[in-house]
């Protein structure tokens, strides 16, 4: 059995022809992670071009406002590029070009991973390849011409249901082709091992901010954190540091969609089941023969039928537990946050929020949450906008 | 010695393959018979899937016109059964795995022996990952045949070792797909996994025209051919066996 588990999930079920190339990824991974001027310059970019570290930020509004705990928001929508997504990006670009890679593919879904490795390419000087679902070029049109104004090459997948799953399938269809110059960049803690590993790694830092600037604000751990999980990194990044802090609360927010018993969802561990697809055992939505279930969700960074193998291992433990947030919901918090705090959050961010929203209430005011706000909402105004019935003066028809 | 092994004692195996239900099951049982009449010496049956990440964009078209029309694991079971004691060659599986982890890896292979199939191929469970698959099938007897790729390199000598019944040899970089060149790569890869061990080897991937198969069967020991036949399917639609049958006939032809 190939390394890379988290339990029984995880593993590298890729093609024959990939299998050199993970195999060079997990060593060239292992050989720089420990490498003082490979982590001296990560850790450059994150301070100096990132903007880390992130705000953590005390709602005092919306804590007043639902009258239970305590509420932080943990500000990755200042990042520069406007996600958690550029924390993954700088780390595996700068390993990429160590590793003598010219060139970055990735996936994307909201766009936010495409725009953070367009980023990344311009930076450090590569060339840069999106591959995005033409739902999603549609509903997020704004990261399209984002990236392409990076000096990206977006292609348009039209495969499937035209979503995030697809534009793995496509960005994993190209890689088998193009690996000796390429390095897919992956968003997310998916896919084969490394990939799992690797983007918790470079997400984690999340995670350490948090207990860091948690000590400082108020001397102790926080009672919850909260995270919404679509692949699952931003909510892996935030966890991580507290998985061995039994005393915390550690939530992943599932997109519900239309509702958890409607078929139109994307409630991974809530809904699906045990399967392997895109390299790793993990949970999955299926059908009975096995067929990839098409999802729902009006964020299109959570509209994905996986979640990462270590969510999976966490669920199964039982040391993180995975709730669903309709698209009401998150619409809902959406509005909610921007109404009472002034920020605007990404919609996929905003299921973490609707979450909290139910949640805080329920909790004495001495427990305090850490809501992760994985990015920030500018690109899903006219998605909102839409869902809303409200008609807007973007030209996008 | 297995049958697929048998497969390859008659000079250089011609081994097609379709994708099961597309266009309809009872059009892909009429070409598996079109296939065994025109030659072939193992035939390999896709089992549509969703998310085919190996195959290029013919065969993903397959799956999902396939997968449209309702064509389900159980029929394709159904379909091998019916035809098993007419078809007197090899019939593989060609199927991702999460079909197979979805239907249990002990019933998928007992349902497989108990309709006669002789192995399975699973493109996306490499060598490292296929313990968990491989000791359901051999306790039935079912071949699991493992792939080999240009990129492979030092890998060859150790997956050509520990398999059986012949390897899968993918000819180039990519995914499944008709190729107008094809390399020098899959010479050099199967020079390496004959060296290691004497299990055939058949070339896959890209191979469309009589004149690639010939020169694909000149240094390995059969040729795989799917997208160039699952792309006149689609051309033809339920009309396609008797195309079908002539293709066949004339790349077997050509290896001879």
């Amino acid at each position: 059995m190939a390394k890379g588990r988290f339990g029984i999930y995880g593993g590298q079920y890729v093609p024959e022809i990939l299998m050199n190339a993970v195999g060079d990824l997990v060593r060239s991974y292992e050989r720089w992670r420990k490498d003082p001027e490979f982590i001296r310059e990560l850790e450059d970019l994150l301070k100096n071009y990132a903007g880390r570290p992130s705000l953590l930020y005390h709602a005092k509004k919306m804590t007043a406002d639902l009258g239970g705990a305590k509420i932080y928001l943990k500000r990755e929508d200042l990042n520069h590029t406007g996600s958690h997504k550029i924390n993954n990006v700088l780390g595996q670009a700068l390993l990429a070009k160590k590793m003598g890679k010219t060139r970055l593919i990735a996936e994307t879904g909201a766009g936010q991973h495409g725009v953070a490795t367009a980023t990344a390419a311009v930076l450090l000087g590569m060339d840069c390849e999106i591959f995005m679902g033409r739902e999603d070029t549609e509903r997020q049109a704004l990261n399209v011409y984002r990236m392409e104004l990076l000096g990206a090459k977006v292609n348009c997948v039209t495969t499937g249901t035209s979503t995030l799953k697809d534009a793995v399938n496509a960005t994993m269809r190209e890689w088998a082709g193009r690996m000796d110059d390429t390095h897919y960049c992956l968003g997310s803690v998916m896919g084969p091992h490394p990939f799992p590993t690797m983007v918790r790694d470079f997400q984690s830092v999340i995670g350490r901010e948090i207990k860091e600037q948690m000590k400082t604000a108020e001397g102790k751990l926080p009672d919850s954190v909260i995270a919404c999980v679509g692949g699952g990194s931003n909510a892996i990044g935030s966890f991580y540091e507290f998985i061995g802090d039994a005393c915390v609360d550690l939530v992943g927010c599932e997109a519900a969609g239309k509702g958890v018993d409607t078929p139109e969802n994307a409630a991974t561990i809530t809904n699906g089941a045990v399967g392997v697809f895109h390299g790793m055992k993990s949970y999955f939505c299926q059908d009975a023969f096995g067929q990839i279930a098409p999802v729902h969700s009006i964020s299109a960074g959570l509209d994905y039928p996986g979640v990462g193998p270590e969510h999976a291992a966490l669920s199964d433990k039982g040391r993180a537990r995975y709730v669903a947030v309709t698209d009401k919901e998150a619409v809902g918090a959406f509005e909610y946050l921007t109404r009472t705090e002034g920020i605007i959050p990404a919609i996929e961010s905003a299921h973490a929020v609707a979450y909290a929203m139910k949640y805080a209430p329920t909790l004495d005011k001495s427990k305090i949450i850490v809501i992760t706000l994985s990015g920030r909402g500018d690109k899903d105004v006219a998605q909102v906008a839409r869902y809303k019935g409200v008609a807007i003066n973007e030209q996008d028809s | 010695m297995s049958r697929i092994r048998e497969a390859f004692k008659n000079g250089k195996a011609f081994i097609p393959f379709i994708t099961g239900g597309d266009p309809d099951i009872e059009t892909t049982e009429k070409i598996l018979y079109a296939l065994y009449e025109a030659g072939a010496d193992i035939i390999e049956i896709g089992i549509p899937f969703s998310d085919p990440i190996a195959e290029g964009p013919v065969i993903e078209a397959a799956d999902e016109r396939a997968l449209k029309g309702g064509c389900t694991t159980d029929m394709l079971f159904g379909l091998v059964a019916r035809v098993r004691a007419d078809i007197g060659v090899p019939i593989l599986f060609m199927t991702y795995y999460n079909p197979v982890f979805a239907y249990g890896a002990e019933r998928f292979t007992k349902r497989c022996a108990d309709c006669g199939l002789d192995g399975l191929i699973v493109p996306d469970l490499p060598f490292e990952e296929r313990e968990e698959l491989l000791m359901p099938c051999e306790s039935k007897g079912l071949e699991l045949i493992s792939l080999i790729a240009p990129t492979s390199e030092e890998r060859i000598t150790e997956i050509a070792k520990n398999s059986s019944g012949f390897l899968y040899c993918v000819s180039s970089l990519g995914v499944t797909g008709v190729r107008s060149k094809l390399g020098d790569s899959a010479r050099h890869m199967i020079k390496l996994a004959k060296q290691a061990a004497g299990l055939p080897c058949a070339v896959g991937f890209g191979i469309s025209t009589p004149e690639q198969a010939r020169e694909m069967a000149e240094f390995s020991d059969g040729v795989i051919v799917g997208s160039a036949i699952v792309r006149m399917i689609a051309e033809h639609g339920r009309g396609c066996v008797e195309p079908v049958r002539a293709f066949a006939k004339e790349m077997k032809r050509a290896i001879k």
